[in-house]
């Protein structure tokens, strides 16, 4: 199943090869992989996602623990949480009818068109991957040029917090 | 205030982290810190052979005294040849701080002359690593690395400095740390009381119990905490490769080594066992056989200074994250505050059991090979004989291979950190550095590196090393030869088709070789000289003494467990199995 799994890491320059290492030599896959500074500039907040059974998942987890620049690690999953992803893409938009049915679509999708051209929409949509996924399905036909996603970033819901 | 150049300042916080002892080959990244060590007296320099050696050596020195060792290598192929030692520390956990020099900070990604990426190179093989870019940072680094590598599970720090930042001309305050905190690194120490209490009781309700420790047991210090508990449960023990001496060998209650070329008796136990007490082990391949037909009837209890390493074989149904030490100390202490008693019935019941296997198919209870006779010298009989000779107080180190597992099997620790071998990486190659890495630490003890004529080629060259730092190991050569180990796979796999496992006519005369070193040469090809020239060996205490014994080169390590079977499924002999 999927795995969204949330990494509290020292911003210091290696830190992310290490994380990225440690997937590679145990044979994990990684799906997606942001990362970022935080409020707190010394600190990255990266969020992974993979797929793995709970085994797999727990050992993941600890190796991402074990790693020396690694402060907090938490499988998302777990808990209750909300998953955002931002994709851009670009699409062909040449022909009226094209350009009002995508319209719409944006609109339905609650999307925004970001860059407009003659021949091009280019549309930002932020949402779970799901959603991402089912835009990407809905407009396929219209001849999609370009798709661009964040990858994943997560947080906890309720009082739970990932914090030093 | 005084100043000091990243050179100097990298000397002083090794002395201020009291190292002694530093293992090294210089080069053009790594000449400023040279100079700095030219210029004091306090940390000791061994020039090696080859930087690999180095980093065996210093993980030698380690093994046999507890402290970390250090090594100190130049850049590019300075580095990249340190890279088996890493890693042989690393998968036997071994706490050692590898310094680099590095191109400096100006040529670093311009492929400069000797360039390697060293942190890049290194990282799936170390614990941590740092590259220090400022002489401000030397010391503090310096800390850092040498209490990550000791602290937790211990393991290797690679510490890579690029020339500039020792640059003599560029000189800084030196103040080393009173204590290194971290707050992306604190690891546990004492384990859960209420997990300590569960592990407690279902000890001493057992009737079926087996000890299973492992080299955890050796590097956190706790055989006395480990012979206590067993000893007050009367519980049988069997150690791992890496946890040869953290139980007495010559213990009523050790059944042996388990694994692959464990004892009958040992893997039988842990066949049969209802609770299997795993402490400082990690159910490697080589100990577990197929894991879906491991040890059907146990409860697993299982302690481990590292969280990684339970339940990532085999599930616990007790895990404990903690030292050996310390969970052993309240295990002592909490089995004597409890109510119940174990049942010394069942647990007399299973001694019989387990006194017979012994009696039946145990390689302590009668010979299971057979006896040397005139030029045919079994290499078996060669340890017995290295056992007797030394008393069984020699510090022994081995390369990889057959003599490595005869060695484990017939040399009895009494002792830990008297076995000094290359368990998970399984290094040919690491036992006569690893052997002047013992004697440097203990100048007075018997230093032997058990080892093959395959082995032993694969870092001959520090023969040179042990003249110049006056090093008096000795060498116990088991020349059959062949990689006697590949042989027996093939003999045993490939219908006996011995594809580049001889050397036929090409091995050099080792007595001539040892002498073109300065050191001593003999060659032993009856068994009866066998006795005599060893004690003559050993008496040449001062001495480097090549010992090459000729040895059967039929012979195969049993007992031997099966592919894909349990651990109990093993063949005895060349015809016989379970």
């Amino acid at each position: 199943m999927k795995r969204i799994i949330s990494i509290l890491l020292e911003n210091e320059s290696g830190a992310l090869s290490r994380v990225v290492g440690l997937f590679a030599q145990r044979g994990y896959n990684i799906d997606t992989l942001t990362v970022a500074p935080t409020d707190d500039d010394t600190l990255s907040r990266l969020t992974l996602t993979t797929q793995g059974d709970d085994h797999m998942a727990e050992q993941i987890v600890k190796q991402l623990h074990k790693l020396i620049d690694t402060i907090k690690v938490v499988d998302l999953t777990v808990g209750s949480y909300i998953e955002r992803e931002l994709m851009l893409v670009k699409i062909k938009a040449t022909e009226n009818d094209i350009r009002a049915e995508l319209k719409s679509c944006v609109e339905i999708f609650r999307g925004h068109i970001v860059d407009v051209t003659p021949q091009t929409y280019t549309v930002q949509l932020a949402g779970d991957s799901e959603k991402l996924d089912a835009f990407i399905e809905a407009v396929r036909d219209m001849g999609i040029m370009e798709v661009v996603r964040s990858g994943v970033s997560g947080i906890s819901r309720g009082d739970k917090f990932l914090r030093v | 205030m005084e100043l000091y150049s990243g050179g100097e300042i990298l000397i002083r916080a090794l002395k201020d982290a009291g190292i002694k002892n530093v293992w090294g080959y210089p080069g053009g990244a790594a000449l400023h810190i040279y100079d700095a060590l030219y210029r004091q007296e306090d940390v000791h320099h061994i020039l090696v052979r080859h930087e690999q050696a180095a980093v065996h050596a210093a993980d030698g020195y380690s093994r046999s005294t507890g402290e970390v060792g250090t090594a100190l290598v130049t850049s590019g192929p300075g580095a990249t040849n340190a890279i088996t030692g890493i890693a042989t520390a690393y998968m036997d956990s071994i706490p050692l701080v590898v310094i680099s020099g590095q191109v400096p900070l100006t040529k670093i990604g311009q492929d400069a002359f000797q360039e390697t990426d060293m942190v890049g190179v290194s990282r799936p093989i170390v614990k941590h690593s740092f590259l220090v870019t400022r002489a401000e940072d030397i010391a503090e680094t310096i800390a850092k690395a040498y209490y990550i590598a000791s602290t937790g599970r211990p393991g290797p720090v690679v510490v890579d400095i690029p020339k500039d930042v020792t640059d003599p001309s560029y000189k800084v305050p030196y103040s080393y740390p009173d204590q290194v905190k971290m707050r992306s690194y604190q690891p546990t120490d004492k384990g859960h009381r209420g997990q300590i209490k569960r592990a407690v009781k279902t000890l001493i309700q057992a009737k079926r119990p087996v000890i299973y420790a492992g080299g955890g047991v050796v590097l956190d210090n706790a055989s006395e905490q480990l012979t206590a508990l067993a000893q007050k449960l009367n519980f049988p023990v069997t150690n791992t490769l890496m946890g040869l001496g953290g139980y007495p060998g010559t213990d009523r209650q050790y059944l042996g080594m388990l694994g692959m070329h464990g004892t009958f008796e040992a893997n039988t136990a842990m066949h049969h066992a209802d609770v299997i007490f795993a402490i400082g082990a990690r159910f490697d391949d080589r100990v577990t056989n197929d894991l879906d037909k491991f040890c059907p009837h146990a409860t697993i209890i299982h302690v481990d200074v590292d969280p990684t390493s339970i339940s990532k074989n085999i599930d616990a149904h007790i895990p404990i994250v903690g030292t050996c030490t310390s969970v052993l100390d309240e295990m002592n202490s909490l089995s004597e505050q409890m109510a119940i008693e174990p049942d010394a019935e069942a647990i007399a019941e299973w001694w019989v059991q387990l006194d017979q296997w012994r009696a039946d198919k145990g390689i302590y209870t009668a010979s299971r090979y057979e006896e040397s006779s005139g030029n045919c010298i079994k290499p078996q009989d060669v340890i017995k004989m290295l056992y007797k000779i030394t008393n069984g107080e020699a510090i022994i180190t081995t390369d990889v291979g057959q003599h490595q597992m005869f060695a484990a099997q017939y040399y009895l620790f009494d002792k830990p950190r008297t076995w000094i071998n290359s368990g998970g990486l399984g290094t040919m190659g690491f036992g006569l550095p690893a052997a002047m890495g013992c004697q440097l630490a203990f100048p007075d003890k018997a230093v032997a590196c058990v080892t093959g004529e395959g082995s032993i080629q694969m870092n001959i060259q520090e023969l040179s090393t042990c003249s110049q730092h006056n090093l008096p190991v000795k060498i116990i050569n088991l020349n059959n030869a062949a990689l006697g180990m590949v042989r027996q796979w093939q003999d045993m796999n490939y219908s006996s088709r011995y594809s580049e496992s001889v050397y036929e006519d090409s091995l050099p005369d080792f007595v001539k070789l040892a002498e073109a070193y300065g050191h001593v040469g003999m060659k032993i090809t009856h068994i009866d000289d066998l006795e005599e020239k060893m004690r003559e060996c050993f008496a040449m205490k001062d001495r480097v003494v090549f010992m090459d014994i000729d040895v059967d080169r039929s012979e195969h390590v049993y007992p031997m467990q099966m592919p894909g079977g349990s651990m109990r499924d093993l063949w005895l002999n060349k015809t016989e199995r379970t």
